[in-house]
């Protein structure tokens, strides 16, 4: 924390704030008093649960507020050491404090658990295993089923972002109650997806009475079961998770068209391209800086797809519907192994980084060559 | 940055069959889209007035097909002739009810004061934390955005049985904070970029501190900005499942679990399923259509320069 400096880019620089010796001590004085409390607190707690000691409390949520003590005083630190640059360091504190603490400690101590074989039913708490869990891991046929569904759901993204696309272009035409359509296509994402999904997937998907399979049967499919044969239960699947968040991409896709110069289409149009010519070669490519955002951030919200897989399928037929988060949210519930279960989720982080790191490159080396 | 209506044709029309095909094509796209909206809402609302044999017979019009009936709303404890009296479903259900909107509530603002506050700094101001600079802070926070809940799920599980947070509504508050975090500083960042530094420059030419010249000048003209990200972060918490579902078991339960967990022995009550689920998702269907244009404005930011 001490090297940080901070100095205002937007205006001339101030002339350095006078800070009086006193002030600093109290400063640094109250920093280390804080700092020695957290400390001690945490040793207090550790010999008492490794019972070397008698004294120490039940939980260990004192600890969290002398963090929050502390983060206090490292506010006051820097206020009353460094003045108005101290102000300035204030604006970022709180949140970096909060998530450094809510993340990186919580990962790290995954990376942990991970390692272990630790049921939590059990009175024999956790027994550290080493790479136990690694090695069982790449023998799960089911961990395996579950990334190979990801790569699916993660396709059909492609579909919803054709369909995305059409309705933005539909809302961009000249339309009457354009407000009114745009109200309605972006109602489904502000409904809970497990209450729809249960009215949806259990009684209006429901294989006897139904509306959509008499509907399908109407249309001469037999046997409207949605959920019971693996390829369709994984369509249904995407269906509902589509109908959630097709609205998402579509408004961002709207406001990409909506702040496209008319020049542009007017030129085409005088120059004589057919509105299919104009589409390909005019709308489509000066979208798509907006269209690889909407894309990539949808691919993200897909990655921790799972609510709806669990009330709906939880998995099922066999595993067909798994992603990985609900295969990881069952392992837990029918085992309550949480070794194994974050070994998995751990492998899966690593996994999306790679990923999602890959697919930022690959998508700002394409932008680029299209402009 | 809002969504603003523009009236030009995106084809060329070139012969009045052509112009009424396409206007044809346009509408009948539009209403089918609107029916794929809207008919599960409106099965939704119809099945929570179901008797059992309206539901297995799939009738669908009210009046028509069948007599709606207070029924699911009874099974609550929420239809006119039984809402004074006592009813044990209601309480509970109100219960569920109270714990979404402080989790969904707490967590957004918690997350917008801390969130705009350090969009600001990032924004204003150029910060070296040992090696990072200001880029690599931002670069910190946004890359939350892609950390799947079940990484932290287990490990929190965990945790919040150490501090005796689980099943508490702090405990998701938390949680869901850290959750919507990204997205409000993603949004905060754009809303402070559009204003012009002078303003502020004036400010404090004025004699106003740091501190101060956020609260006079920047928040009111950023407060738009921040009924949007509210807004956007509101939505999320309040459909949040996987979270819920492994942290809370009795007494933080939210609305999503409760509807998840309505299996009975007799199978499902269709009717009292749909009162609920009408119930979880009216609120925010009605904030939606009330504040859709800040939803809107929330969901572009930043995406179009």
């Amino acid at each position: 924390m001490a090297e940080q400096t901070s100095t205002a880019n937007a205006w001339p620089a101030h002339p350095a704030d006078l800070i009086p010796a006193g002030r600093r001590r109290l400063g640094w004085g109250l920093l280390a008093l804080a700092t020695l409390g957290l400390l001690a607190i945490i040793v207090v707690q550790i010999l008492y649960k490794t019972e070397m000691s008698t004294v120490g409390f039940d939980t260990w949520r004192p600890v969290i507020y002398a963090y929050i003590l502390w983060g206090a005083a490292l506010g006051a630190w820097q206020v009353l050491t460094r003045g108005e640059d101290g102000q300035r360091a204030l604006f970022l504190l709180p949140a970096l404090l909060f998530t450094i603490a809510m993340v990186i400690f919580p990962t790290l101590f995954g990376f942990y658990i991970a390692l272990t074989d630790w049921n939590l039913s059990s009175f024999s708490g956790r027994r550290f295993n080493g790479l136990d869990n690694f090695w069982q891991m790449l023998a799960d046929p089911y961990y395996r089923n579950a990334l190979f569904n990801m790569v699916l759901y993660v396709l059909a993204v492609l579909v919803e972002y054709v369909i995305a696309f059409g309705l933005a272009l539909l809302l961009n035409a000249q339309i009457r109650a354009r407000k009114f359509f745009r109200v309605v296509f972006l109602l489904p994402l502000m409904l809970s997806p497990v209450a729809v999904s249960w009215m949806v997937g259990k009684s209006l998907m429901e294989y006897r009475f139904g509306p959509a399979a008499t509907l399908a049967r109407h249309l001469g499919w037999d046997n409207p079961a949605f959920f019971s044969d693996p390829i369709t239960a994984r369509i249904s699947i995407m269906m509902l998770d589509a109908w959630t968040f097709i609205p998402f991409m579509m408004i961002m896709l709207l406001a990409g068209l909506q702040a496209m110069s008319r020049e542009v289409l007017e030129a085409a149009r005088v120059d004589g391209a057919t509105a299919w010519q104009t589409f390909w070669q005019v709308t489509f490519p000066l979208m798509l800086p907006v269209s690889v955002t909407a894309v990539i951030l949808r691919i993200i919200f897909k990655l921790k797809l799972a609510d709806i897989i669990i009330t709906l399928t939880s998995g099922g037929p066999g595993g067909a519907t798994d992603s990985v988060s609900s295969f990881i949210y069952r392992e837990y519930r029918d085992r309550s192994n949480v070794g194994y279960g974050t070994m998995l989720a751990m492998a899966y982080l690593v996994i999306i980084i790679v990923f999602v790191t890959w697919l930022l490159k690959f998508a700002s080396r394409f932008v680029r060559n299209v402009n | 940055m809002s969504v603003q209506t523009t009236d030009y044709t995106v084809s060329e029309i070139r012969s009045p069959a052509a112009f009424v095909a396409s206007r044809l094509f346009i509408y009948g796209a539009l209403i089918f889209w609107a029916f794929v909206c809207l008919f599960p809402i409106y099965w939704t609302i119809t099945t929570s007035f179901k008797s059992a044999v309206d539901v297995t017979q799939g009738h669908l019009v009210p009046f028509v097909d069948f007599t709606p009936d207070w029924k699911g709303w009874r099974s609550l404890g929420l239809s006119p002739d039984s809402i004074f009296q006592t009813s044990t479903v209601r309480d509970e259900f109100l219960k569920r009810f109270m714990n979404s909107v402080i989790t969904s509530v707490g967590a957004s603002g918690l997350a917008i004061i801390i969130g705009s506050l350090a969009a600001y700094g990032l924004v204003r101001y150029r910060y070296k934390f040992a090696w990072f600079k200001n880029e690599d802070i931002s670069f910190f926070f946004l890359s939350q955005l892609i950390l799947p809940p079940v990484v932290l799920a287990l490990p929190f599980l965990v945790l919040y049985r150490e501090v005796a947070l689980l099943d508490t509504r702090i405990g998701l508050v938390l949680l869901y904070t850290l959750m919507v975090l990204p997205i409000v500083i993603w949004i905060m960042r754009d809303q402070f970029n559009s204003i012009p530094v002078e303003l502020e420059e004036a400010a404090l030419v004025d004699g106003l501190s740091i501190w101060g010249a956020f609260f006079r000048i920047v928040m009111p003209i950023a407060l738009p900005g921040m009924v949007a990200a509210f807004i956007l972060a509101m939505v999320l918490c309040w459909n949040e499942y996987f979270f819920a579902a492994l942290l809370t078991s009795t007494d933080a339960k939210t609305i999503p679990v409760m509807v998840a967990s309505q299996t009975g022995s007799q199978g499902i009550n269709w009717w009292s399923m749909a009162a609920l689920a009408t119930a979880a998702i009216a609120p925010l269907a009605v904030i939606g259509i009330a504040l859709e244009r800040y939803l809107i404005m929330g969901m572009t930011a930043g995406s179009v320069k």
